[in-house]
């Protein structure tokens, strides 16, 4: 048990922080800004095609499964990433339009 | 150097999706924070093509790579671009499951590469995998539902079967984690097999009206499975992103089942909206709604000193937002005071109705939150009721035997008279009666919400 926490400290401090600072972000938004958070927060964890990148970039070349796979996730993150930001903007676009 | 740059680029990432949300939470700076958060990712994308070794190796594949981001990038900006402003939060669904759908994978195909190892990873691998399936799966019934392709199934054994499911998955996952040998290879595709069933299971008998929790909650649940992906690689963008989204997304869902005073539990295990028939008092049969002409309705109006207006997702479905816009100028220049009641949950996701009015260039002084609205309805002459039904429904304050009690609604009933536009007597999303429509102040106007405002706004320009 100590031997874990001291090997991992650094990760269940960037664990534990992030945590806190999610929480402490989201507890004052307005309702009005509920949909396009939640739009947003979904592009964020569009950072899961970094994984894909890696997975892909270290695929054996006779390795078909994981070379089909790999190019699958790669596209689905993107999906995630582009989609995602995407929309948000749409959304916050109508927001910012009736300011002038 | 490479390693230097590649983390530096990480250190970045993880700033800007921290700033971007933070930016995200104020009306002023929510457009820059998403770009910020955007042009975060960009850099730790492009890095990780770049700069990622692995032993000494950089990464390879890059043409088949770049292939994949560019068809993603095309179909994910044609979809968003494209999609009509009612339709969402289904695109939000479907883009959190493709998410899921890209952790679930990442986890199968490093198990395939090491299917040996400590503990630890295997427990992170098959953590991804089983959260990413239920966020996939799960996103794709929401989706689904939202589109009004699925229909909801309410049967009390799906929630005992759901437990069952979920105790089958944990137990396999503690197995393949502490036996290794038990399952062999296989064990990933049962657990994916699972973890999907589970996904679909989970999500297929909440309610209508619960969806934007539950994609709420299917947000934070990949922002997690992305966590788990960190760890694997020991990767701190991922790790910090995926762990932001993921506290991030479960008070956002804790936040939104308040405000329908309910807890996550009861909405996960309620099975919401499915049955409901037994309390379901005052069928349409005995009672009768009155129906009010539309020239009666634009001089009630028209003559009122204060109007509310309350969208639904009625609103939404007709695209009556920019007439509805209209009626409200309308009624302006005849000196009526008007506000938009706003429900936190009307429509199909928190804040829906502000992005629809939003669009229609509606200026935000003009949009009340509900706990401001309530007490302004006594003092309201006529609230204008279009296409909402469950958040005005009464039977959330003096039925407890609805499904629904305990709900906070908009008032309406306070105000001197309402008006409810709707297209048939038809039930909610959540599949009760509304006794609203039969109290002897409201008048109901049958039609399409975006025709019948339209013909509002005409009889108003010749009063």
């Amino acid at each position: 048990m100590s031997e874990f926490f001291l090997e991992n400290q650094s990760i269940i401090y960037i664990v534990i922080l992030s945590i806190l600072l999610g929480i402490e972000v989201i507890s004052n938004v307005p309702a009005i800004l509920h949909t396009p958070l939640m739009s947003g927060a979904n592009a964020i964890h569009g950072v899961v095609i970094i994984g894909a990148i890696i997975v892909m970039g270290h695929a054996r070349s006779d390795d078909y499964l994981a070379l089909t796979l790999g190019f699958l996730a790669v596209l689905l993150g993107t999906l995630n990433v582009v989609g995602g930001f995407v929309v948000t903007n749409r959304m916050l676009e109508m927001f910012k339009k009736k300011k002038g | 150097m490479s390693k230097f740059l590649l983390e530096l680029s990480y250190l970045i990432g993880s700033i800007t999706f921290i700033v971007g949300l933070k930016m995200l939470s104020s009306p002023d700076s929510a457009r820059k924070g998403n770009l910020v958060a955007a042009a975060g990712m960009l850099i730790a994308i492009v890095a990780t093509i770049f700069f990622h070794e692995k032993d000494g190796q950089p990464i390879g594949n890059i043409p088949w790579i770049l292939a994949a981001i560019a068809i993603g990038t095309v179909i994910g900006w044609f979809m968003a671009m494209k999609v009509k402003m009612t339709a969402m939060p289904q695109m939000v669904s479907f883009f959190n499951g493709m998410g899921g759908a890209c952790a679930a994978i990442i986890s199968i195909v490093e198990f395939n590469a090491h299917p040996e190892g400590s503990a630890g990873y295997l427990l992170t691998v098959f953590l991804g995998l089983a959260i990413g399936s239920v966020s996939f799966s799960g996103s794709m019934i929401a989706f689904g539902k939202l589109d009004e392709k699925i229909k909801d199934i309410g049967a009390s054994y799906l929630t005992y079967l759901n437990l069952a499911l979920l105790a089958l998955i944990f137990i396999v996952l503690g197995v393949a984690v502490f036996s290794a040998a038990t399952f062999g290879h296989s064990v990933v595709w049962i657990l994916l097999a699972l973890s999907l069933l589970y996904g679909v299971l989970f999500v297929m008998p909440i309610g209508g009206a619960d969806m934007p929790v539950v994609i709420s909650l299917l947000n934070s649940f990949t922002g997690m499975a992305a966590a788990f992906g960190g760890f694997l690689y020991n990767n701190q963008v991922m790790l910090t992103g995926g762990i932001l989204v993921g506290s991030a997304g479960t008070i956002l869902t804790i936040l939104m089942c308040k405000a329908m005073n309910r807890s996550l539990l009861n909405v996960i295990v309620g099975s919401f909206g499915g049955g409901g028939g037994a309390s379901a008092k005052g069928a349409a049969g005995d009672q009768v709604a009155k129906e009010i002409s539309l020239t009666d309705a634009a001089i009630t109006c028209a003559y009122a000193g204060k109007v509310a207006i309350v969208p639904g997702y009625g609103l939404a479905v007709a695209q009556a937002q920019h007439i509805c816009h209209e009626l409200e100028k309308k009624l302006e220049e005849k000196g009526v005071e008007v506000y938009y009641a706003i429900h936190p949950v009307a429509g199909r996701m928190p804040g829906h109705m502000n992005v629809l009015l939003a669009e229609a260039d509606v200026p935000y002084p003009k949009l009340v939150e509900m706990e401001d609205a309530n007490p302004q309805m006594t003092s309201t002459d006529v609230v204008i009721v279009v296409g909402a039904n469950d958040v005005v429904n009464p039977a959330a304050e003096n039925d407890p035997g609805s499904p629904i009690y305990g709900m906070p609604v908009l008032k309406v009933w306070d105000a001197k008279s309402t008006i409810v536009l709707k297209r048939s007597m038809r039930a909610g999303y959540a599949g009760i009666e509304n006794e609203l429509f039969f109290l002897p102040k409201t008048k109901m106007l049958f039609g399409d919400a975006k025709d019948t405002l339209q013909k509002l706004v005409g009889e108003l320009k010749d009063l």
